[in-house]
């Protein structure tokens, strides 16, 4: 019987298989970050073990790292020490780290893939659950917490349980307006938080093939917020355009041997996956979240649901306590949502392509009074990419924040933050209770989306405009 | 790790679903650089509020946190575990657990056990009604058991054994360094480096 692709990565990647224990698999590539590292490293020293292949480890600093001001002392004495440590243990261990101020600087999903480290058939693994992003390249990637996180650094390998797999099919074209980001919601609120539990996810069908690198990795950056072990998307043509030329991309033979490798990754045609969703692209429209969990979402014609509507008994009282806490009454149409705040930026969408789609909306416009709009890189390179075009340009004429890269407001772990009861739209992939700052209120959106949102100061498509003024709802 | 035998202890019934780690333990505490001192950090939000169930005069002491589905998703922070764990938790009992927090909290000796819901839904009856009530985790029997109720579990026999004897996967991983040398040697030249070739 033929075989998935997350199958044939991980049979390429086994170490050692054995009656009753886990399969040990090789992980390729580790990336670092400075929340999920330091115990790790503190357990190497602990032991007397040193990283096993620091040549396969890459640290950046993002969660901490403040959009402003980055060439002062970071404020906060708590988030200086976190980024020092992580200064300190690649020093001490030999990791490669780019800091605060370097070139190659970024959220750790946004470095990895546009440096060329994440490429088809591997194996990534970071302390952090997005790594799921990096399964767009057809590479079997996700996160670990700390303990692995140490596994990995002393001996390259994980012990891993078996995974099942789902294949989430979307066939025809993506109506004009809808994005990576709305079929994810989509995706997410059809199958449940849970859904994806214990499955590796594939994502096919033409819906899948016509996407950009950075769509897809919105697409698999999400995965986790259904549940899943992992989401994947097989390589093709369009991945390797992407690679090509990157600072570690292979060159030479060693392309032509990597192209030939990967193009014997996708699903073979009478291999069986686990389980199978279907989804049609063409009847998507514009998502957004209203809940307290990427479950909870609508298309943004809709109104708040009901909580009675829900036959679950935990669904129910989930939803009761999620408007509660959101400040919504049930049956109010979501376009009717006002907003304090909008924030372009994360993981899942602060790529240059999320930027373009954004300030494509704003551009010649001015955000709502009273609306407060950051625009936050997911790298470096990313916000150079933007000021070469103009886009940062376009972001301060309309009114909004333009700052410097890192995750930002995603998590408020650096002084980005909602103040209590403040509502945001967001790209962001989380709208849990206090993501963004206590008592704050998240939306969860696309780019687009998140513009209109910002111009006409409620929940908005960028089809609900005309030039600087919305229509009526 | 710590062993994980038997543990008996008073409950916590936590009726919400989709408790994500980010209530467990919100972002501002994961600045710290140790694996311990999470405790004020837990439900920190929720316990604001007096009459969260972890603030009732009742819980204090009580080891065992009875949980609703989808616990523990989110973020892959293992700060949830240790959280959990520094507050004085030996134990969570769900219908269903995140992949990423399941894992951590066994690697970690905090033993996350899976029944169904309604077995979770006699728990909280039964601890809800009396306080005092007391819950047993059985991992050499693999049963949960309180009064009225005995409940088999399902755990993978390796994590189980791991469990008992509180191994250390690193350990037992460098004891198979050998075939992780032979995997290397066969490594395309192909596959990315982050550090120059010396």
């Amino acid at each position: 019987m033929g075989r998935t692709l997350a199958e044939k990565v991980w049979d390429d990647h086994v170490v050692r298989r054995a009656e009753g224990e886990p399969d040990l698999l090789y992980i390729d590539l580790h990336l670092l970050h400075e929340v999920t590292s330091p115990q790790a490293f503190d357990g190497l020293r602990l032991a007397g073990r040193p990283v096993r292949r620091t040549d396969l480890t890459i640290a950046t600093e993002d969660h901490n790292t403040p959009t402003l001001d980055i060439d002062k002392p970071i404020a906060d004495p708590v988030s200086r020490v976190q980024l020092e440590t992580l200064r300190k243990n690649a020093e001490e261990f030999g990791v490669r780290i780019h800091s605060l101020g370097d070139v190659e600087q970024g959220v750790v999903h946004v470095v990895g893939p546009q440096l060329g480290l994440t490429q088809p058939g591997m194996t990534v693994v970071c302390g952090d659950s997005h790594t799921s992003t990096h399964g767009a390249f057809g590479a079997l990637a996700f996160g670990i917490g700390t303990s692995q996180v140490e596994h990995v650094l002393a001996t390259q390998t994980l012990p891993l349980a078996p995974f099942k797999t789902m294949a989430i099919t979307v066939e025809g074209e993506l109506p004009e307006g809808v994005t990576a980001k709305d079929l994810i919601l989509a995706v997410i609120a059809k199958i449940g938080t849970g859904g994806g539990q214990g499955y590796v996810l594939e994502y096919r069908g033409s819906a899948i093939r016509s996407l950009s690198m950075e769509a897809r990795m919105t697409i698999c950056n999400m995965s986790i917020e259904a549940g899943a072990r992992a989401g994947m998307i097989a390589p093709d043509r369009t991945t390797f355009d992407y690679l090509q030329g990157r600072p570690h991309a292979p060159q030479g033979e060693d392309w032509d041997a990597a192209v030939a490798y990967w193009e014997t990754l996708a699903t073979d045609e009478d291999a069986v996956f686990d389980a199978e969703v279907f989804i049609d692209a063409a009847e998507l429209t514009p998502f957004v979240t209203w809940g307290t969990n990427p479950g909870q979402g609508a298309p943004l014609g809709a109104n708040v649901p009901n909580p009675e509507d829900f036959a679950d008994p935990q669904e129910r009282i989930a939803a009761e306590n999620a408007l509660k806490y959101m400040g919504l009454e049930a049956g109010t149409p979501l376009r009717e949502v006002k907003v304090d705040a909008v924030f372009v930026g994360s993981c899942t969408n602060g790529r240059i392509e999320d930027l373009r789609a954004a300030a494509a909306v704003l551009d010649g416009r001015r955000i709502a009074e009273g609306v407060r709009m950051l625009v936050v890189p997911g790298s470096v390179r990313v916000a150079l990419q933007a000021v070469e075009e103009g886009l940062d340009k376009v972001f301060t004429a309309a009114g909004a924040e333009w700052r410097h890269a890192g995750c930002s407001m995603c998590l408020g772990m650096n002084p980005d933050q909602l103040a209590p009861g403040e509502r945001c739209a967001s790209t962001s992939n989380r709208n849990f209770e206090g993501r963004q700052g206590k008592g704050g209120r998240t939306h969860l959106v696309s780019p687009q989306v998140a513009a209109a949102t910002a111009l006409v100061g409620r929940l908005a498509a960028p089809a609900d405009l005309t030039d600087n003024v919305a229509v009526e709802v | 790790m710590e062993k994980f035998t038997t543990h008996t202890g008073r409950a916590v019934p936590l009726r919400r679903s989709n408790v994500d780690t980010d209530q467990i333990i919100p972002a501002h505490w994961l600045k710290k650089v140790t694996r311990s001192g999470f405790e004020d950090g837990l439900f920190e939000a929720w316990r604001k509020d007096e009459s969260f169930v972890l603030n009732l005069p009742e819980r204090q002491g009580a080891s065992v946190l009875v949980a609703g589905p989808e616990f523990g998703t989110g973020s892959s922070r293992e700060h949830a575990v240790w959280a959990l764990q520094n507050y004085g938790f030996q134990a969570v009992v769900s219908s269903r657990f995140a992949d990423i927090f399941r894992g951590n909290s066994l690697k970690n000796g905090l033993l996350t056990v899976v029944l169904p819901q309604e077995t979770v839904e006699a728990l909280w009856a039964l601890t809800e009604a009396d306080p005092t009530a007391e819950i047993t985790v059985d991992l050499e029997a693999r049963e949960v058991r309180a009064e009225g109720i005995t409940a088999p579990f399902e755990l993978d026999d390796n994590v189980r054994w791991r469990l008992l004897n509180g191994l250390d996967d690193i350990s037992i991983t460098l004891q198979n360094e050998a075939d992780v040398a032979a995997f290397e040697a066969k490594r395309p030249s192909f596959k990315p480096r982050t550090l120059p070739v010396v």
